[in-house]
């Protein structure tokens, strides 16, 4: 019995630290698309961009808080001028259009990330005090982990206050809704799309930086985890901050303690869980459009 | 036309006609290799290989013979693609040798056009144990996975009591899995559980939390070298399963010498054995790193894939010397059963006449730190001459 206690609270922590995971690297993502409604398949672009800012820092003796915070910030400027450049152009268009354009984008940042950084992944090297274990009633948990845990907890807290708060959220969510009613109210749209679109790329490109340690960045990255953002952002609903929070926490959960009790189904559980759960609810958990 | 001229375009064509067997004989290879797609890094491995046995055994062939070297890209795992280039290189080219090939299923897919066409392939890395069987024109001088595996089980139970494998979900993985099983069972060991693993999968502590949890003395673990086999060594070592005394071991594919650098110190004290390792201190393989580093980049380290694409060459030129520059397919293959280097960068390597499936030396090796850099430093000889053991016991059913 005390086995099987002990266990549940390191499938439950385990869960909730991969469903921090799945979150911070999709963050972005349910910015972009879930609140923005641009169907941008090149969010990998951006997490794995500011996946290579922070090794590349780390490499070079940058302190980690400080190369998080570069990896947002660098990502974020970036992201203004293609936005600015290429993205604006396709607000309006059809979803084809965006998948199409944003597709492109993602071949173009592969193959210019194999020229910059070579096949081979990118070592994380973590600072000290983020290595090893904690202890805690006789079982260990790993550092790092429990760094994801509690900053994504404050991530998520500052981003729902941010959009359901500050007057910031009220013009986004209003800009969202109805772009010509917000626009003729006199909120600049263009800039504040400008300004969210800087975010939720920043907030991609830290997400890629935190997850770095456990996703490994290599070119590949934006192809391989695709399928991981669109899971958590369909799964918790467009339109929603919440929604991909809580679809990312049930994935994590769920799949690990499958992994844990039934490996053998450890492959496809993750699909099978998305699949029933759009079938069950086609718009997501916390989905606003259908 | 006057007598004068007609005499000397004849001395001339004469002449020429003299000098053709020395002078125009233009032997033609094949590589299909990846350099493109998700695997171009494997791809790139062989070539570094070609290009520097050409560069510098370019001059070790019969006088007026040459080399010509047709490259193509297999774009990544795709037998369709394989199979048609190595057709256009058959009939188009009209190659007198294929080689190359980092995929297994690229690798079948040949198989029945080499036999057709007889044209003789050497496989310079695809592992799958059973593709040569009934394709005669192929030969191979990578490895098989038993080939590390077995011995490997066989080791293992002699240091520890149990075993836990985890090992990917792919053929190969389901091989190393078999092998190790059956080499650790056969010595005394008991094997406490076994997992596989997803091929594509971002997180594996929950599968470390259940090994930790299962106690055993050892994890016996098999990942596409890379990223999977970093990240799982990266959850036994975030679970602490290394303080538990539980001990990492595998075949070197987990711990590449290419891949090892980025892989960090999760690497330290992972125990394998396998057929290269750059760090061992043979005269042979201390040039042969040192020329690849001159050629590459100093930051460099030649992975086993290098080895076998210079190996692979050293195979086929050879033939091409003993033939002096005149292959033919019948000959090439019987010679190539003969064909056996004490100077591969890995020791000695041979081909099996009996199988056309490489004969190699197995070495016990543990990662550790030389100079600031991680290495698989070269602990013990297992066996300096190891025929597939699959095969092996194919015989014996």
């Amino acid at each position: 019995m005390d086995a099987f206690l002990s266990s549940l609270v390191s499938v439950a922590f385990h869960g909730v630290a991969y469903g921090m995971i799945l979150y911070v690297i999709s963050v972005g993502l349910s910015v972009t698309m879930g609140l923005m409604g641009f169907t941008n398949l090149a969010h990998g672009v951006f997490a794995m961009a500011g996946g290579y800012i922070l090794v590349s820092s780390l490499a070079n003796a940058v302190p980690f808080p400080i190369a998080l915070a570069m990896s947002f910030l660098i990502v974020a400027a970036a992201s203004v001028v293609l936005e600015r450049l290429l993205y604006s152009r396709l607000y309006g268009a059809a979803e084809l259009e965006q998948v199409l354009f944003t597709i492109g984008l993602i071949f173009m940042s592969v193959a210019v990330a194999r020229l910059i950084f070579g096949t081979l992944q990118q070592p994380v090297i973590l600072p000290d005090y983020l290595k090893g274990q904690f202890s805690l009633l006789g079982r260990d948990f790993p550092a790092y982990r429990v760094f994801l845990i509690l900053f994504s907890s404050a991530m998520i807290a500052g981003l729902w206050f941010g959009v359901e708060r500050t007057i910031w959220g009220a013009m986004v969510r209003a800009a969202v809704d109805n772009r010509p009613m917000a626009q003729s109210v006199g909120i600049n749209t263009k800039r504040l799309f400008s300004i969210t679109f800087a975010v939720g790329s920043g907030l991609a490109g830290l997400g890629g930086a935190l997850g770095a340690e456990i996703v490994a960045i290599q070119p590949t990255y934006p192809f391989e985890q695709l399928v991981y953002f669109l899971i958590v952002v369909s799964v918790g609903g467009l339109g929603s901050l919440r929604g991909p929070f809580v679809a990312a926490l049930l994935i994590g959960i769920t799949d690990t303690a499958c992994k844990y009790w039934v490996p053998q189904f450890g492959a496809f559980f993750i699909y099978v869980a998305t699949i029933g759960l759009l079938l069950w609810r086609p718009a997501g958990l916390f989905g606003k459009r259908t | 036309m006057n007598i004068t001229t007609s005499v000397s375009t004849g001395l001339a064509a004469a002449a020429l006609l003299l000098a053709l067997p020395a002078a125009a004989q233009t032997v033609k290879i094949g590589f299909i290799s990846s350099y493109s797609g998700a695997a171009a890094a494997q791809g790139d491995q062989l070539d570094k290989g070609v290009k520097l046995y050409m560069k510098l055994n370019g001059d070790k062939l019969p006088p007026g013979v040459k080399v010509e070297l047709i490259t193509r890209d297999d774009t990544g795992p795709n037998p369709d693609v394989a199979k048609r280039i190595a057709q256009e290189l058959i009939v188009r080219d009209k190659v007198d040798f294929l080689t190359g090939i980092v995929w297994t299923p690229n690798m079948a897919a040949i198989g029945p056009l080499t036999t057709e066409a007889k044209v003789p392939f050497v496989s310079m890395n695809a592992a799958g144990a059973r593709i040569m069987v009934n394709a005669p024109y192929m030969a191979r001088v990578s490895f098989t996975i038993c080939q590390s595996a077995y011995p490997l089980g066989q080791w293992a139970a002699k240091v520890h009591k149990t075993a836990y494998t985890a090992v990917s979900d792919f053929a190969p993985g389901h091989e190393a899995e078999d092998c190790f099983s059956r080499g650790f069972k056969e010595g005394g060991g008991q094997i406490v559980g076994s997992v596989r693993v997803p091929l594509a999968n971002p997180d594996f502590v929950p599968f470390m939390q259940r090994i930790k949890d299962a106690k055993p003395a050892t994890i016996f673990g098999f990942n596409p070298a890379g990223k999977a086999a970093t990240a799982m060594m990266k959850a036994y070592s975030d679970l602490g399963l290394d303080k538990a005394g539980i001990k990492y071991i595998g075949t070197g594919d987990i711990v590449t010498d290419e891949e090892l650098q980025s892989m960090g110190d999760v690497a330290l004290g992972v125990t394998t054995i396998h057929h290269y390792s750059a760090a061992s201190d043979r005269p042979a393989n201390r040039n042969f790193v040192a020329a690849y580093r001159k050629e590459f980049g100093e930051n460099l380290t030649p992975g086993f894939m290098v080895v076998a694409a210079w190996d692979a060459m050293d195979a086929i030129y050879s033939v091409i010397r003993e033939q002096g520059g005149k292959v033919n397919a019948d000959k090439t293959m019987e010679l190539l059963k003969k064909w056996r280097s004490t100077t591969s960068p890995r020791g000695t390597v041979a081909i099996d006449p009996e199988t056309r499936d490489v004969i190699n030396p197995e070495y016990l090796r543990e990662v550790r730190k030389v100079g600031g850099r991680l290495a698989n430093v070269e602990i013990e000889t297992i066996s300096l001459a190891i025929k597939d053991p699959l095969k092996e016991f194919d015989k014996k059913k």
